[in-house]
């Protein structure tokens, strides 16, 4: 099980995955937004979207949980 | 008998705002600053003699906010707007509505902003002036389909670009077919999603290029000077983070001749106020090709400023009032090097933003040493606007003086909170690549591959 979390303050700008997708090592999971740039969060291995912690528009802080891949 | 407006309203934030209002004060300008929730501890704030809240953090509910700028003007008795950089500095519409409500425009007129605003457009009356451009398409590319047909006219590499655009947001340099395709589709996206407008153009792309550019003054009796080129190389995703004064790659013949297309480019429009003409310049075959113009003050206007003595602040609010400028416009001279350095928010490595609170902020001082800053020790980086914290210029009688007051300039700057890219420019100004001034767009890449 691998935990994503945020790296830094960002507003959610777009979810790319749905919960339930196989997802492969450096698939684009969501698109975050700060400071007017934009971040891909990717998937770190491969494996089950388990979870998707967050929706557009959210604010997420740095340490946030954004996804979780089984 | 014109001379500037009693007084300002500074429709921006951080170190522009505070930039603004050092040159009005000395003129005796009264100035307003205006501010989102977000923005509250900003030094800028008490830098202004009024501050109006006009909004809530997001830009679109603040400082993109015509109506609430606007009603702070009328509150305040503000006589004129400044728009600075970025925000609604190049809002065609924004200026008709200051125009409209009697106050003075700092800036170009609408139409000459207008002219400019779109990419496609500016192309083919830069062409029709006699400013080399580069072989493209004169009216926008309607899909995939018809980017590749036209890259296989113009031949690649070709370069997609939003018509709309700015900042380098949904640009991209696409080498075949397949990276034309999925280019074409990211502009088209990122284009709709930030400038509301999904026009994409093509440009053959020049893949070992300087970026300089001729800054520009349009004057109130309607002649158009320049003020000399700016080399602007040092890029990360198309976003600049060092520019020099010289450019070191270009010589006395060159200058004469991108100076000259500076000045047909504003004429072009008839261009009032500061100004920018963006070229590309081959490195390869040392031509140089139009870019785009920023109607407005340009971010890295110090560098000019240093080596010329022109307060450019100073000169914009003049012209606007139809003033005459306060030097001689046939006898312009410009003295040493200038070096500006972007202190912005980000990590070292991979440029990734870094928002916080700043816990330690201590500028360097010295002999040609300016810091044009936004934050102070105290305050708090958000996420809702760009990273730049400050820009670091300096002043050097060559350049090999200017690069060595750089280095002990940055040596010296503490910041302590965000992560900052100080260790960047450390880097930078002790690469070969930039010591020698032998460079191009491709430096920050190299340094950080």
């Amino acid at each position: 099980m691998a935990e994503i979390r945020a790296e830094m303050v960002a507003n959610v700008w777009k979810v790319v995955a749905t919960e339930g997708d196989s997802v492969a090592d450096g698939d684009t999971l969501v698109i975050l937004e700060s400071m007017k740039m934009e971040i891909p969060v990717l998937a770190e291995g491969s494996g089950t979207l388990a979870r998707l912690a967050v929706s557009e528009g959210d604010v997420i802080q740095e340490g946030d949980l954004i996804a979780v891949i089984e | 008998m014109p001379g500037v407006p009693d007084s300002v309203l500074i429709a921006n934030r951080g170190e522009i705002a505070s930039r603004i209002a050092r040159t009005a004060h000395r003129l005796g300008v009264r100035t307003v600053a205006v501010y989102s929730e977000a923005d509250e501890q900003m030094p800028y704030l008490a830098e202004c003699d009024e501050a109006v809240l006009i909004g809530p953090a997001p830009p679109a509910l603040s400082y993109l906010n015509a109506a609430a700028i606007l009603a702070a003007a009328a509150r305040t008795g503000a006589a004129s707007v400044h728009p600075g950089y970025g925000f609604l500095a190049e809002n065609a519409g924004f200026a008709r509505q200051v125009i409209e409500a009697g106050l003075t425009w700092i800036g170009p007129p609408p139409d000459a902003i207008e002219q400019m605003g779109d990419k496609i457009n500016a192309r083919n009356l830069m062409a029709r002036a006699g400013v080399p451009v580069a072989d493209g398409s004169g009216e926008p590319v309607p899909d995939a389909d018809a980017a590749v047909a036209l890259a296989a006219r113009i031949g690649y590499p070709v370069m997609v670009k939003a018509a709309a655009g700015g900042g380098g947001i949904g640009m991209s340099a696409a080498w075949n077919d397949d990276q034309l395709r999925a280019g074409f589709e990211t502009a088209r996206t990122r284009a709709e999603r930030f400038f509301g407008n999904p026009a994409i153009l093509l440009e053959r792309y020049i893949p070992a290029a300087r970026h300089v550019e001729v800054q520009i003054l349009g004057l109130a009796d309607g002649r158009v000077i320049a003020l000399g080129e700016r080399d602007c190389s040092t890029q990360r995703r198309h976003q600049k983070l060092a520019e020099e004064t010289p450019s070191p790659g270009v010589g006395p013949a060159l200058r004469e001749r991108m100076l000259a297309a500076g000045i047909r480019a504003g004429e072009a429009v008839g261009y009032r106020g500061a100004g920018t003409v963006e070229c590309l310049l081959d490195t390869a075959t040392g031509e140089f090709v139009f870019l785009e113009m920023n109607t407005r003050l340009q971010v890295e206007h110090p560098v000019t400023e240093m080596v010329t003595g022109i307060d450019l602040v100073e000169q914009q609010l003049l012209i606007a009032d139809g003033a005459e400028v306060s030097f001689d416009p046939d006898a312009v001279t410009s003295s040493g090097h200038a070096i500006e350095l972007r202190i912005c928010a980000e990590d070292p490595v991979r440029f990734l933003p870094s928002p916080g609170a700043i816990t330690r902020w201590v500028a360097p001082a010295g002999d040609g040493v300016r810091v044009d800053a936004g934050y102070a020790a105290g305050t708090t980086v958000t996420p809702h606007y760009d990273s730049l914290l400050a820009k670091l210029v300096v002043h050097g009688a060559s350049r090999a003086e200017a690069l060595d007051r750089a280095r002990a300039a940055v040596a010296a700057f503490e910041i302590a909170g965000p992560k900052t890219n100080l260790p960047f420019h450390a880097d930078l100004l002790n690469s070969a690549e930039f010591s020698s001034g032998d460079y191009d767009t491709s430096v920050v890449s190299v340094l950080r591959p």
